[in-house]
């Protein structure tokens, strides 16, 4: 079966320093995969690269079997490419149901709802869902820019979830949250349909062992290790890695 | 209370608007009436600055184009002023158009000085094609205009105004309209934040192609409404000064805000006609240094800076009980 997300030989370079070294990546569909490794191993890089925001040097990478080497982060949205930032983003002067409602409105598109009334009311329809389903509904006439970080976080996820992705992309999502809402958010996402694929870059490793399948170790750019939780946690090499760098 | 005063004002100034002829001479509403015309414009330079974050100096462009448009169009092929408003408004789309290559890739002061150079572009373009805009020395003599066919000819400068106020009007209702719908919504979130709607899935650039257009549209129009009032057109409507103003007014205005930016373009046109006459050749000054200040004690100027960093302090993720309601305030484009 073709995997949902291959990457193949990425390389990206920044001047001299080459971020991302021919990794590989496969991850078949509903897989929850985690990138972990020392800071400036190239996660959020190799994140970037499969959102679009950074083009690779060299090698493909191919979402569904179709490459997407060249397209932006738009198109790749379209192709079911969902994002969570590491600082959460959002758009500040919208409320919290304009915020999800903007984010459903392309898949109300692509869902054959040319007339514009048609689209909006059915984008309406996935906004309400998403913001009753991760606790939401009561701040939907909130301006997003006044909520908490916790707060955005959550607009994130359902802003995210809005466009229905195959493929959701999480950097760092438990960072500056509190250890209730960590909670939360680990339940949330185990609670997502498999249909939906994960790629997780964390440093907790507790979050990380508890929600992946699989897990890729990054160190200067290359892979280190893949594997299974239990795997890489009784890896030498990459218990080393995380003494020698991990913060 | 603040929900019925909006209203309530925008009211005010529009009775205050139709009674104006009666109230002052021919002159006065001859000047109100080019005000008009370039509060116009501001409200074109509020949907580009304002509400999709796009800063502006270069709308006296499509301005001017708009103007010559609609003067060669009145004095050889039809005097109607609808056929005018549309041609002048197409050859302000059709300038917004061809600059679109050089606007699409820019943001913030890159824009705004790439816009700049388009505007200063376009009014030594109208200096010197002299067989079409009749140079330095303007179009004059422009033919009387009718607003629709069957309707006589506005000869008075009082019908002028009342013609310019009613497709001003016209024109500030459909750009209210529209940024009800989705494309307001888009606008607004590009401006927060442009990457995050890329990364939803939109396309941004179109969205940045058809305010630009939309933008240049409006400014064209408002060309038409500037020949029509003024029965003469010279590149010195469309100089520097004339942009700065635009921003001043949008500033004063509120730059998100439609109706706004269309009142404070009326009050800073005003307060520098009247400086004219009673501080002769300090006007750019005195307007200066109150775009200094302007920008920086006005309300709706910080409401443009960039949005305060989150609080720390996070609530509780999930769901939340009833009794943790936060008071709601509504959002959007101010009419």
């Amino acid at each position: 079966m073709t995997p949902l997300l291959t990457a193949e030989a990425v390389t990206v370079r920044y001047g001299s320093l080459t971020a991302l070294d021919a990794v590989d990546l496969r991850i078949p569909l509903g897989q929850r995969h985690a990138l972990i490794g020392p800071n400036g191993a190239g996660k959020s890089t190799l994140l970037d690269v499969v959102a679009g925001v950074t083009r690779a040097a060299g090698g493909r990478v191919r979402l569904a079997g179709r490459d997407v080497t060249r397209l932006g982060p738009a198109a790749r949205a379209r192709r079911g490419v969902g994002r969570i930032h590491q600082r959460p983003a959002v758009w500040g002067s919208l409320t919290v149901r304009e915020n999800v409602l903007v984010a459903a409105l392309p898949r109300a598109e692509r869902a054959g709802r040319w007339h514009p009334a048609a689209r909006r009311r059915s984008a309406g329809r996935t906004a309400d869902a998403l913001l009753d389903r991760t606790g939401l509904g009561d701040l939907a006439a909130t301006p997003a820019g006044q909520l908490a970080h916790g707060q955005r976080r959550q607009v994130e996820i359902a802003v995210a979830l809005a466009g229905r992705p195959r493929l959701l992309l999480l950097d760092e999502p438990a960072a500056g949250l509190s250890a209730v809402e960590v909670g939360w958010l680990v339940e949330f996402l185990r609670g997502l349909p498999r249909a939906v694929a994960v790629l997780l870059v964390e440093h907790r490793l507790d979050l990380v062992y508890a929600l992946c399948d699989t897990v890729t170790v990054l160190r200067d750019g290359r892979t280190l290790a893949t594997g299974s939780p239990a795997e890489i946690r009784a890896s030498g090499p990459v218990r080393q890695a995380y003494a020698e760098g991990v913060t | 209370m603040v929900r019925l005063l909006r209203p309530t004002v925008a009211v005010a100034v529009l009775a205050g608007l139709v009674a104006a002829p009666w109230v002052v001479d021919d002159y006065t509403s001859a000047l109100l009436a080019r005000t008009l015309a370039l509060g116009l414009v501001a409200v074109g330079v509020a949907l580009l600055t304002g509400v999709a974050g796009l800063p502006t100096l270069g709308q006296t462009a499509p301005y001017a184009a708009g103007a010559y448009a609609g003067a060669l169009v009145g004095g050889h092929l039809c005097d109607v002023g609808a056929v005018q408003v549309l041609v002048a408004g197409a050859a302000g789309a059709a300038l917004a158009t061809a600059t679109l290559p050089l606007v699409l890739p820019a943001r913030g002061v890159v824009l705004l000085m790439i816009t700049l150079a388009v505007g200063e572009l376009a009014v030594v373009l109208a200096g010197r094609w002299t067989s079409v805009t009749g140079g330095t020395d303007g179009l004059a003599g422009i033919a009387p205009t009718r607003p629709l066919w069957g309707l006589p000819v506005l000869t008075t400068d009082r019908a002028r105004y009342l013609y310019t106020l009613v497709v001003v009007a016209v024109l500030v209702g459909l750009v209210l309209l529209v940024l009800r719908t989705r494309v307001g919504l888009l606008l607004r979130a590009g401006r927060d934040d442009e990457a995050r709607l890329r990364a939803s899935g939109h396309r941004v650039a179109a969205h940045v192609a058809g305010v630009h257009v939309a933008a240049g549209a409006i400014a064209g129009a408002a060309g038409s409404l500037l020949a029509t009032a003024q029965q003469y057109v010279s590149p010195a409507d469309f100089g520097f000064d004339t942009s700065a103003l635009l921003l001043l007014g949008v500033v004063v205005g509120g730059t998100a805000s439609v109706g706004g930016a269309l009142v404070g373009a009326v009050l800073v046109v005003a307060a520098r006609d009247w400086l004219f006459g009673a501080l002769p050749g300090q006007a750019p000054l005195v307007l200066g240094l109150a775009f200094v200040v302007v920008a920086h004690l006005l309300p709706t100027a910080r409401r443009a800076r960039p949005p305060a960093r989150p609080r720390p302090a996070s609530a509780p993720l999930g769901p939340r009980p009833a009794d943790a309601r936060r008071p709601t305030s509504a959002t959007g484009v101010r009419a």
